[in-house]
């Protein structure tokens, strides 16, 4: 295709991505260099009921409408947001770094750092929903493959239902389950035989729940993916390999799944972006005492009764980050195949 | 529950018609505030007025979106229902105006008590005041043969009392869900055992002292006698244990009362037995471990002078003293005139006389809510000291508050 021709083709595409991905970037990215004005503080009596009158601080509007006025952005902070204990905690690294003594001490001490807690939650829902929801993914979709065709798209039906639900019903259901008086939890109760065991108070029960929810949630996009493939398959490389005597597990291992590739490819991208991304099950599972994400801490910050919109923005600069930092071996692979290609 | 509420609509309009209470308004009204029973009283009795519309906007989510739908020009709201807490908030965006020339022209009937002064200017006018105090099962501490108790140290020999003779498993109610729950029980204590958030005269937090230490020991006692999730447990779980007979002795918002007995579904000998008192002190102190709130409205700045004239007339209408009946009175503690004290009023009333001091109406205290709620979990679940978990409280409002420039 000739340049001009591809660049009027991309035009709209273009303009859309500018409009809806390139401005709020750079929007975000101006809001976590910048910070709010120093506030002025004033003494002033202050006088509500039952209690009558006091002296409080409160800020003084007429002297921060001044200096809001003078810069409206606030006062430029560069990156000492991004590096504050909130965020990447670069001072309160260096102390541990400095004064622990074993690895073990130092992971215990970065875990004190709400930046590091989130994130070794994140990587780990990441590293194990990732793999488990493709792999159950493949083999609902084989299973639901060689069913008889009267019952498939029953089958279909019910194996999307955990999509179909919205994340956060779908975890507050499980959550109510796992409640010390739900279904869940009462038989845990009774097989621990500990009156006082609870799911929700256990950090580690906790995430193996979340985990749990995770794979659950994001099985099914990945079974509709696998089974729209499994309908590409050509019948007769799987004819061949029978012919050749290849067993059930021969014929998934060297012709399903190679054909499969690529779109095994498709299903760890947006995964390893939405589980990077985790939020809904933390919130509907009440998990905050036990896990925090990104995402959660960008809510946190702006659901406060002060919100604060720099430290969000930072954190979704960073989240940015993250999650091009995840994809880039599959971004290089992309780009070394287009160069290929060429 | 909605037959209820049309019940409560139709006996308001029709007391509103009968008392002759006229309400008209020239411009548009819009209410944003939090959904309890007592604000939804306000937000009907506001949209009598007629001449224009008055909508409202009832939800528990009120605070995530009052600041940005006060600060458009036109605001989508011209007035946000809201608390000691909030209205700070909205007062250091600068999205709320001074109410003097209102009053001056319109607030003939409300009573001095009710306007909020900061400094010479009234931002907000109240209507009802609130304070978490204690509620118990009378038949429950009977059986146990326990007196009920005046202080937190008394409470735990109560808890003890009732699980050993095997009553209860778990006999304390709290609202301990991580976050702002949390560490509202932990402003609650901290101020009974004397401390201070911040220090004289500045934005310097004040926390990790002997108070702050001794808070957090009381509350991780109580835990022991809580259900095991108590840290996923807001108001409204822990009124549902309360409620379906779980729990015998709770420290609970006084705008609850009325509806512990009530509510949907609430067993009989709940009911029966439940009882109201006085907040409890702790650790030997004179005042409550717990604190005062007033609940009103403050008028947006970014509209006409038309609206906020309106939004003042009708919501003053909101909080006449002719939307006071049977059916609203018990809701809550109302600052109105005329109102007539109700059994469930006890509580709050005995806190103010008491002394419990009101949360405070700081600009930086909402910062220092959000890393009290972040990071005292961990010692919850005996993860770290109490004195580590306060140094964290200390350094994470920090961070917070250098950002918005509360701090240098």
């Amino acid at each position: 295709m000739r340049h001009k021709t591809f660049l009027w083709f991309f035009l709209p595409t273009g303009l859309a991505m500018l409009l809806f991905i390139a401005l709020p970037i750079v929007s975000v990215v101006t809001q976590s260099i910048f910070a709010p004005h120093p506030a002025v503080l004033i003494e002033v009596e202050s006088c509500t009921p039952l209690v009558g009158c006091t002296t409080e601080t409160t800020i003084d509007q007429d002297a921060t409408a001044a200096l809001r006025a003078e810069k409206p952005l606030g006062r430029f902070v560069g990156l000492d947001i991004y590096f504050d204990r909130g965020h990447l905690a670069v001072t309160e690294f260096g102390e541990i770094w400095a004064s622990s003594d074993s690895w073990g001490d130092m992971f215990k001490e970065l875990g004190n750092l709400p930046f590091y807690r989130a994130m070794a939650f994140t990587l780990t829902f990441v590293a194990v929903v990732t793999p488990l929801t493709i792999v159950l993914g493949l083999v609902i979709a084989l299973a639901v493959n060689s069913l008889h065709r009267h019952l498939k798209g029953l089958m279909i039906f019910f194996s999307l239902l955990p999509m179909i639900v919205p994340p956060i019903i779908g975890s507050l259901i499980l959550f109510w389950m796992a409640d010390s008086r739900g279904i869940i939890g009462s038989a845990l109760i009774a097989m621990a035989g500990d009156p006082d065991f609870s799911l929700k108070a256990s950090t580690g029960l906790m995430w193996i729940a979340l985990l749990v929810y995770g794979v659950w949630h994001a099985a099914p996009f990945a079974f509709v993916v696998f089974y729209a493939g499994l309908q590409t398959l050509p019948s007769d490389q799987l004819e061949a390999a029978q012919i050749d005597g290849a067993t059930r597990w021969q014929q998934v291992k060297f012709v399903v799944v190679p054909h499969l590739m690529p779109l095994v490819t498709f299903v760890a991208l947006i995964q390893l972006m939405d589980n990077f991304k985790v939020f809904e099950p933390i919130i509907g599972f009440n998990a905050q005492a036990h896990a925090h994400s990104l995402s959660s801490f960008i809510f946190n910050d702006l659901g406060g009764e002060t919100r604060q919109l720099s430290s969000a923005s930072a954190t979704s600069v960073i989240t940015i980050i993250g999650v091009a930092i995840l994809l880039s071996p599959v971004l290089v692979r992309t780009w070394r195949d287009f160069k290929g290609a060429r | 529950m909605f037959l209820k509420k049309i019940a409560l609509a139709g006996s308001m309009a029709a007391f509103a018609a009968s008392a002759g209470y006229a309400c008209e308004i020239g411009a548009r009204v819009s209410i944003v505030g939090n959904e309890f029973a007592a604000i939804q009283a306000v937000g009907a009795a506001a949209q009598e007025c007629t001449g224009a519309e008055v909508e409202s906007n009832l939800t528990s989510e009120h605070q995530t979106i009052n600041v940005a739908g006060l600060s458009g020009n036109p605001s989508e709201y011209t007035t946000a229902i809201i608390a000691n807490s909030s209205i700070v908030a909205l007062m250091n965006e600068d999205v709320v105006r001074p109410l003097n020339d209102l009053v001056a022209k319109h607030g003939d009937g409300l009573q001095k008590s009710q306007l909020i002064k900061i400094g010479d200017d009234i931002m907000a006018v109240a209507f009802m005041a609130n304070a978490q105090h204690l509620m118990y099962r009378k038949d429950v501490l009977e059986q146990a043969g326990v007196a009920v108790p005046t202080t937190y140290e008394e409470m735990l020999d109560v808890a003890e009392a009732i699980r050993s003779q095997g009553i209860m498993q778990n006999p304390v109610g709290g609202a301990y869900k991580a976050g702002w729950n949390l560490a509202q029980e932990f402003n609650n204590m901290f101020l009974g055992y004397g401390g201070t958030h911040f220090k004289p005269g500045s934005a310097e937090p004040n926390i990790n002292t002997e108070a702050g230490v001794n808070a957090l020991n009381m509350m991780k006692a109580l835990s022991e006698y809580m259900n095991p999730d108590f840290l996923t447990h807001d108001s409204n779980a822990t009124n549902a244990e309360y409620r379906a007979g779980n729990v015998a002795i709770l420290n609970m918002w006084g705008s609850r009362a009325s509806q512990q007995t009530t509510t949907e579904g609430v067993l009989e000998e709940v009911a029966a037995g439940h009882a109201i008192a006085a907040p409890l002190t702790v650790g030997g102190g004179s005042i409550p471990a717990s604190t005062l709130w007033w609940d009103g409205w403050a008028v947006g700045k970014n509209i006409s002078d038309e609206e906020a004239e309106a939004t003042f007339i009708a919501m003053k209408h909101g909080i006449s003293p002719a939307m006071l009946n049977d059916e609203t009175s018990p809701l809550a503690v109302w600052l109105i005139e005329g109102y007539q004290p109700t059994e469930a009023a006890q509580g709050v009333f005995a806190a103010a006389q008491m002394g419990t001091p009101p949360y405070p109406m700081l600009p930086y205290m909402g910062l220092m809510h959000s890393a009290l709620g972040n990071e005292l979990a961990d010692f919850m679940q005996g993860k770290e000291s109490a004195e580590q978990a306060l140094a964290d409280v200390e350094a994470a409002y920090r961070a917070a508050a250098i950002e918005k420039g509360f701090l240098q």
